[in-house]
């Protein structure tokens, strides 16, 4: 697809999607969002990008491989699964600090949300990718 | 023990890294790792010799009674310092045998956790605990024979040793729960006193042949034998190492270890005694058809595998005694001399024994390491060979009725092990020089001084047995027998009947080594026929097993999506719908005529937007209705106030309909296939699902839907979960475990789909 509109309409549009979801992350404990959401939209702003601009320019926009989002969210997750194995307590327990920060309260279910939110757009990307670059060699 | 096991396989875990940086000294770094371990064990000696155990206990999974427990008695501490000293020898020996291979690093991870687990294994004293580094000994097992895993035989090799060990592993599993049920514990310490209780109770023949099933596979024992040739596939440290000093070893320490608690009946004692002397006998005549060093060492390990069965069985003090010293000394001569062959192979280039000779001028000190070995294993005076041997010979005489056959069948079977000893031992090094592949030269240090030490032993060993042996003989037979043995070991008996037995061991030995090149042509014609070879069981096995699964796979996943979707509907829908069809008669159909303006326009938008969805001649159109069919559910959710799954609908819409578009150009010219009886079929199909979803809705909300759990949730959210989002609380708090799993299973298959879609990097190579 060969549109200038969309084309520069879309660098804007990713930037302000990308904010977007980071914001649904950040807000889904109190409000609807959270990681899963979050990690669609943000998704869905490559998406956007993939079709304005070609999958060369989207790879070289993300900087790195899909899949290795979906590793670090991965592990981002397993690591919100340790201070409870530290403290003693039941596998997975919420542990928070109790001090409040512009995001909200911290603590690791937060920390878990950002590898679900990681790792559902590291997924989601690493299939739109791979379909797209099927096209490109085409 | 339980840090010096952390350790271990920490110092596992950065092994490679290690070798990265130092690859050209890593051997001797190595050595440090099985050193200090030794050294470690050392300190316990005096201890353990004493008479005390060394006990150390952590729960773990205490409701199930499944603790870190742990015990150094002398049984153990023989084991364990046999596991470490041997792994001393290797490791430094690995350092240099390995350098050539690219893949070193990844080579001492593994041998790195095999010890480790091996000396958990042998330190456990609880049976889940034991069972879990069985399973790790055969998982490392399997990943150093397949090392070389460009090779398709090493490849089947180590699936084939996983296999029959792993199987093994599963019924020793079942042994233990049965033998819980019956005592109450895992821990073997709860179990010492209870052996009347447990060979009276009749579950006890059960419990007897799953153990034995999981001994006899570990240890190689006839009919399980054969994945231990095989095995040689592995580099030859971890041939010294594995599959001849310790793991093959496992299955004799689980039956040595048990026979305190669930020994001493017919059924043990028999079984026991009837396999190790079939095993004995009938892999020392398969040695005559090897031609390959390793193998010809292999096949001797499993007869002495046999032999140490055999002693088990016979059970009396003496055979115990006669089991530590054979135990010790093979460990010994074996590693040795399976050393030796790789450094054979290493410096020759060639394993084959018909195409080595004369080497003794161009590797003295090899050749010197290797007679002495051999002296050892051939049962020569003074080396600790010959103590295990007359010792052995005499606890068979002691037998009343089986005595002769079994001493006639020990004497043939050592005298096969005589001549794997001279060709093995003797052959490459003397007589004339031949050619060899590589121009042949002197091992380096590293490769020298392991097997050297060790053979050192074998003869200080045989030279001092009381101050090696004896101190720690009588707390090892303590853990297998309620008596002390209170025998003494000396180098010497005198001229006696045994002694005898001794000389014609040797003398047959040499005959049979003279007349090998006459009997090899004969074996030569021979073929076992397939029923009676175990392996071919076990190929048959395994066929049929993939036989039957392509079948299946034929019939049920033939690779067309439809198909799959049909098969799992229809399966679905028959199981649930027997039960839906239980609690028919509680379905009520309550109509509600409060429906607004929008959930009527909504309501018939999906059903127009599905109607052409079905019927379009286009695959564009019909994404496009999937979407507006989505998009309108997504609306219904907003309508009835669950903003959080609508915002998820309305994301996941989207994204599906860009990735259909992107596989629609992948995609053929639409043209119609299917035949009206298939539509039929498929409408058929489709309309059941669709009833059935209707009739399970109306089930459902013939309920009283206000559950206990949702207040739960609306209250704690807050306190508990510091969240007003009760959606999310419960995704990333409350039920966090189930979305871990999730997100799992989401990686998994994103792994897959990058496979399928990526061409392989042999397919990409291509023009």
């Amino acid at each position: 697809m060969n549109s200038i509109i969309l084309a520069t309409a879309s660098r804007y549009l990713l930037m302000l999607l990308l904010m977007f979801s980071v914001f649904l992350l950040f807000r889904g404990h109190n409000e609807p969002g959270g990681g899963f959401a979050g990690g669609l939209v943000a998704a869905a702003a490559y998406a956007l990008y993939v079709i304005a601009n070609g999958i060369d320019a989207a790879r070289s926009v993300l900087r790195t491989d899909p899949m290795r989002i979906v590793a670090a969210g991965l592990a981002t997750a397993l690591l919100s699964t340790l201070p409870s194995l530290l403290a003693g307590k039941p596998f997975m327990t919420g542990i928070w600090i109790d001090t409040m920060s512009p995001v909200g309260k911290i603590g690791t279910p937060l920390l878990f949300d950002i590898g679900v939110y990681l790792l559902v757009l590291g997924m989601t990307l690493t299939i739109i990718f791979a379909l797209a670059e099927e096209d490109a060699t085409r | 023990m339980s840090i010096l096991l952390a350790i271990g396989f920490l110092a596992s875990a950065i092994a490679p890294l290690l070798h990265r940086r130092f690859r050209e000294n890593f051997g001797w770094i190595a050595l440090i790792f099985p050193l200090s371990m030794f050294l470690g064990l050392l300190w316990h000696y005096p201890t353990v010799a004493g008479g005390m155990v060394v006990r150390e206990s952590i729960p773990w999974v205490a409701s199930l009674g499944v603790n870190l427990s742990f015990a150094l008695d002398g049984l153990s501490l023989t084991f364990a310092m046999i596991i470490t000293l041997i792994g001393a020898a290797v490791f430094l020996y690995a350092g240099a045998y390995m350098k050539e291979y690219p893949d070193a690093g990844r080579f001492f991870l593994y041998i790195g956790v095999f010890m480790t687990s091996m000396l958990g294994l042998v330190l456990s004293a609880n049976t889940i605990l034991l069972f879990i580094f069985w399973e790790l000994t055969s998982i490392s097992s399997f990943l150093l024979i397949g090392f070389n895993h460009q090779r398709e035989s090493s490849r089947k090799s180590a699936i084939q040793a996983l296999l029959v060990t792993g199987g093994g592993g599963l019924a020793l599993l079942a042994g233990f729960i049965l033998l819980r049920e019956v005592t109450g514990s895992f821990e073997i310490a709860d179990m010492y006193d209870m052996n009347a209780l447990i060979t009276a109770h009749p579950l006890y023949p059960a419990i007897v042949v799953l153990m034995l099933l999981g001994a006899f596979t570990k240890s190689a024992q006839f009919p399980f034998h054969f994945w231990l040739p095989n095995a040689m596939e592995a580099p030859t440290p971890v041939s010294a190492y594995l599959h001849s000093a310790t793991m093959v070893k496992a299955g004799i320490y689980l039956v040595a270890r048990m026979n305190h608690e669930i020994g001493g009946t017919p059924l043990w004692q028999d079984t026991l005694l009837a396999t190790g002397a079939a095993t004995m006998l009938f892999t020392s005549v398969l040695a005559l058809g090897a031609t390959d060093l390793k193998k010809l060492l292999a096949y001797s390990t499993l007869s002495v595998l046999g032999t140490l069965m055999l002693l088990l069985g016979i059970g009396s003090p003496l055979a115990i005694k006669a089991f530590f010293i054979y135990l010790i000394a093979h460990s010994l001569y074996k590693g040795t001399l399976f050393l030796v062959a790789g450094t054979l192979d290493h410096e020759t280039g060639t394993r084959d024994v018909r195409r080595l000779g004369g080497l003794r001028r161009a590797m003295p000190i090899t050749a010197a390491t290797a007679a002495l070995a051999s002296f050892s294993m051939m049962g020569v005076i003074p080396l600790v060979g010959f103590i295990g041997k007359e010792t052995v010979y005499k606890s068979i005489l002691e037998l009343d009725t089986w005595g002769i056959p079994l001493i006639a069948a020990a004497v043939t079977a050592n005298a096969f092990i005589v001549m794997v000893t001279l060709l093995v031992g003797f052959r490459p090094f003397w007589g004339k020089a031949r050619a060899t592949p590589k121009h042949p030269h002197e091992a380096p240090l590293k490769m020298l001084l392991g097997p050297g030490l060790l053979a050192v032993l074998g003869l200080l060993f045989g030279l001092f047995p009381d101050l090696f042996i004896s101190t720690l003989l009588d707390q090892s037979a303590l853990s297998i027998l309620s008596e002390k043995i209170g025998l003494k070991i000396t180098l010497w008996h005198g001229v006696n009947m045994v002694l005898f037995l001794s000389l014609a061991t040797l003398l047959a030995g040499g005959v049979a080594y003279r007349l090998r090149n006459a009997l090899q042509e004969r074996l030569d014609g021979f073929r076992a026929p397939a029923l009676m070879k175990p392996s071919s069981w076990y190929e048959a096995l395994v066929g049929g097993m993939l036989k039957s699964a392509r079948l299946q796979t034929a019939l049920l996943q033939n690779g067309y999506l439809r198909n799959y979707i049909q098969i799992v509907l229809i399966t679905a829908l028959s199981a649930a719908a027997y039960a839906l069809y239980q609690a028919a008669d509680r379905v009520r159909i309550v109509p509600d005529v409060s429906i607004t303006f929008y959930e009527a326009a909504l309501g018939i938008i999906i059903i127009v937007a599905t109607w052409m969805l079905v019927t379009s001649q286009s695959r564009l159109k019909s994404i496009v209705a999937l979407g507006v069919v989505g998009f309108s559910i997504g609306i219904i959710f907003v309508i009835y106030g669950a903003p959080d799954v609508a915002l998820t609908t309305f994301a996941i819409e989207t994204l599906n309909v860009i990735l259909f578009v992107l596989v629609l150009y992948r995609l053929p010219k639409f043209v119609s296939l299917s035949s009206t009886s298939n539509r039929i079929r498929d409408a058929i199909i489709a309309g059941s699902a669709g009833l059935f979803m209707t009739m399970t809705i109306l089930l459902a909300t013939s309920f009283d839907l206000s559950s206990k759990l949702k207040e739960y949730y609306a209250a704690a959210s807050v306190p508990e979960g510091r969240g007003r989002n009760i959606v999310n609380v419960i995704l990333v708090d409350f039920r966090a475990i189930d979305t871990l799993g999730e997100i799992t299973v989401l990686a998994i298959a994103a792994l897959g789909v990058l496979a399928l879609l990526k061409p392989g990097p042999e397919e990409g190579r291509r023009p």
